[in-house]
């Protein structure tokens, strides 16, 4: 099989090159961290207080875990190691509150993620002559922008429809003759189920790839996704506390997702204990971000659930595989490919006055596609007998939920009493979304 | 002369009007008017009864989120155009009705309707003034 590479040199290096790599670019990282307020602190309590103490990657396990809420609490700015001058784009994402995590570029750092992206595409064999539709949402999200970037680095003719419309993507498709599609599994196979209703036949579109991401899914989906569009679909990892997409991608074989680890080190811990695992043992993946200048980020706990490929791969690269996304050690559901918190949801909920305590979250499908539910019981004084301020209170709900969460749910009123009550572990969150 | 309606939150379950109903009807409380308001995921039920207090307090006991409204209950002539021509009345006076219904039995031959107004105090005297009569809560209880 053909291998293309965008930098072959570093992706087929040595492992011992890499790790070279690593260790220098992990201490300058040190270096720019110890000028931020989040890291500044910890770290010296860990006893490191320059670069200089960070002797080999072994020493790696001396830095304390940065989690979520750590950013929370740091946020806006206590992760920022540059002044705003530096700064070139800011992106954010779902925080596990009201508050979201935000994450500073500087231009090298937009410069190298491109490039990482650029690296990703042309791994699975993509090219300047291919037309890409980038479904993805843009935005605040990494996944739409940073595609983009990396897409229009490579060359490709890029369409930067972003997330939804499924007629006018049918359309697009067809018209601009769309080689490869950046999408998540469950819009893809939407569209899929659409192409008929839109009169549009498989052989009137020049589909051949699809990267999809964003969110967990069965080889099973994969599979099902190749043979219904007759395309090969290639998976694609990242997360927006490490720039983004571009984090980990499938080469030209689609047997998981190379981390690019001259820009990432990847552990595998204990998600429990905190331990270090081996390659091939299921675990936490923790990342670190070595060459990010505007927000230096260190072991950060992604609460995905994966394990690391002991061995290497046939196409000669040398980065290490990472198995796709297992679970998550955490509460957090992806809809459609956006992160919800429940607590996020329980936090909007709880400020309105006309909301009882009780509630639930239902996560199903409809169609290929996900559906979220919000069930709330209403506090009995508050109604007056009027339809009018009960439709008004379901709109205000939605409204806070989509402030908070982006993304619009179902919002169903209840009577009081009939959703799990409150005390002890009242189960809140229902997924009958089917696994396969 | 206002009455008394009640409205009862019913969620979007099966045989919650069933509930609603038995509960009213096992306990001697008759139903005189009824509607239900609905929406895509819940109703509102809207009631006439002839015990209005014991029949709150039945709801709310039995954790039904019921509560009052002010209504007011009109006889109108039963005969083609007879609602009309106290429409006309209530518009060319500026009264404005959110919604109405109407009730199974009537006292004559005239049809009785209950109506929900925007300004309900400004709705009575209206039709005072026009000499329409309006039902009370005696009337409903001896129907």
């Amino acid at each position: 099989m053909d291998v293309p590479f965008w930098s072959r040199e570093i992706e087929t290096a040595e492992r011992s090159r890499i790790e070279g790599l690593q260790l220098q670019r992990l201490r300058q990282t040190i270096g720019w961290a110890l000028q931020t307020a989040l890291y500044r602190k910890r770290l010296s309590q860990a006893g490191i207080n320059s670069p200089d103490d960070i002797k080999s990657l072994n020493d790696l396990r001396r830095i304390p875990f940065t989690t979520k809420d750590d950013l929370r609490v740091s946020f806006p700015k206590g992760h920022l190691a540059v002044g705003m001058t530096d700064v070139l784009r800011v992106h954010s994402s779902s925080g596990t509150t009201g508050i979201p995590t935000v994450i500073y570029y500087s231009r090298d750092d937009v410069d190298n993620w491109t490039d990482l992206l650029a690296r990703s595409i042309v791994a699975t064999g993509a090219t300047s002559a291919d037309v890409f539709q980038n479904m993805m949402t843009y935005g605040f999200f990494t996944g739409g922008l940073g595609l983009h970037y990396g897409a229009e680095r490579v060359g490709m003719a890029v369409i930067p429809i972003g997330g939804g419309n499924t007629k006018r993507q049918i359309q697009t498709m067809k018209d601009f003759q769309t080689t490869v599609l950046h999408v998540t599994p469950s819009y893809l196979l939407h569209i899929h189920s659409k192409l008929g209703e839109e009169g549009v036949r498989r052989e009137d579109l020049a589909l051949r790839k699809a990267f999809i991401g964003a969110e967990p899914h069965s080889e099973n989906t994969r599979r099902k996704l190749q043979d219904l569009l007759q395309i090969e679909a290639y998976n694609s990892y990242g997360l927006s506390e490490l720039n983004g997409p571009g984090v980990a991608f499938e080469c030209v074989f689609r047997n998981d997702m190379h981390v690019w680890e001259d820009a990432f080190i990847a552990e595998i811990i204990d998600p429990k204990t905190g331990e270090i695992l081996q390659d091939g043992q299921e675990g936490e993946l923790v990342l670190t971000n070595i060459v990010r200048r505007a927000t230096p980020i260190l072991r950060y706990r992604t609460r995905d659930l994966a394990f690391l490929h002991p061995q290497g791969c046939d196409c000669g690269r040398t980065h290490r595989r990472l198995s796709r996304i297992l679970g998550r050690t955490d509460d957090m559901l992806i809809i459609n490919g956006v992160n919800v918190f429940p607590s996020q949801i329980e936090e909007k909920i709880m400020k309105i006055p006309e909301v009882a305590t009780n509630y639930l979250i239902h996560v199903d499908k409809k169609g290929a596609l996900d559906r979220l539910t919000v069930k709330v019981e209403i506090y009995p004084k508050l109604f007056l007998g009027e339809v009018s301020k009960l439709e008004a209170l379901k709109r205000k709900i939605i409204e806070e939920l989509r402030a908070s969460i982006t993304i619009s749910p179902a919002v169903e009123l209840h009577e009081p009493g009939s959703l799990p009550v409150s005390e002890g572990k009242a189960k809140r969150v229902v997924d009958d979304r089917p696994k396969d | 002369m206002k009455i008394t309606q009640i409205s009862v939150f019913l969620e979007n379950r099966k045989g919650r009007l069933y509930d609603v109903c038995s509960l009213l009807g096992g306990n001697g409380v008759n139903i005189r008017a009824l509607t239900i308001a609905e929406t895509e995921s819940f109703g509102v039920l809207r009631i006439v009864v002839d015990k209005s207090d014991a029949a709150i307090k039945l709801l709310r006991d039995n954790q039904f989120v019921a509560n009052f409204t002010d209504v007011v209950a009109i006889e109108v002539p039963d005969k083609p155009g007879g609602l009309a021509s106290i429409l006309k009345l209530l518009s060319e006076h500026d009264v404005n009705i959110e919604y109405m219904y109407g009730f199974v039995e009537k006292f004559s031959d005239k049809a009785l309707l209950v109506m929900r107004f925007e300004d309900t105090d400004f709705a009575q005297q209206v039709l005072a003034k026009q000499q329409i009569r309006v039902v009370t809560e005696k009337d409903i209880e001896g129907l």
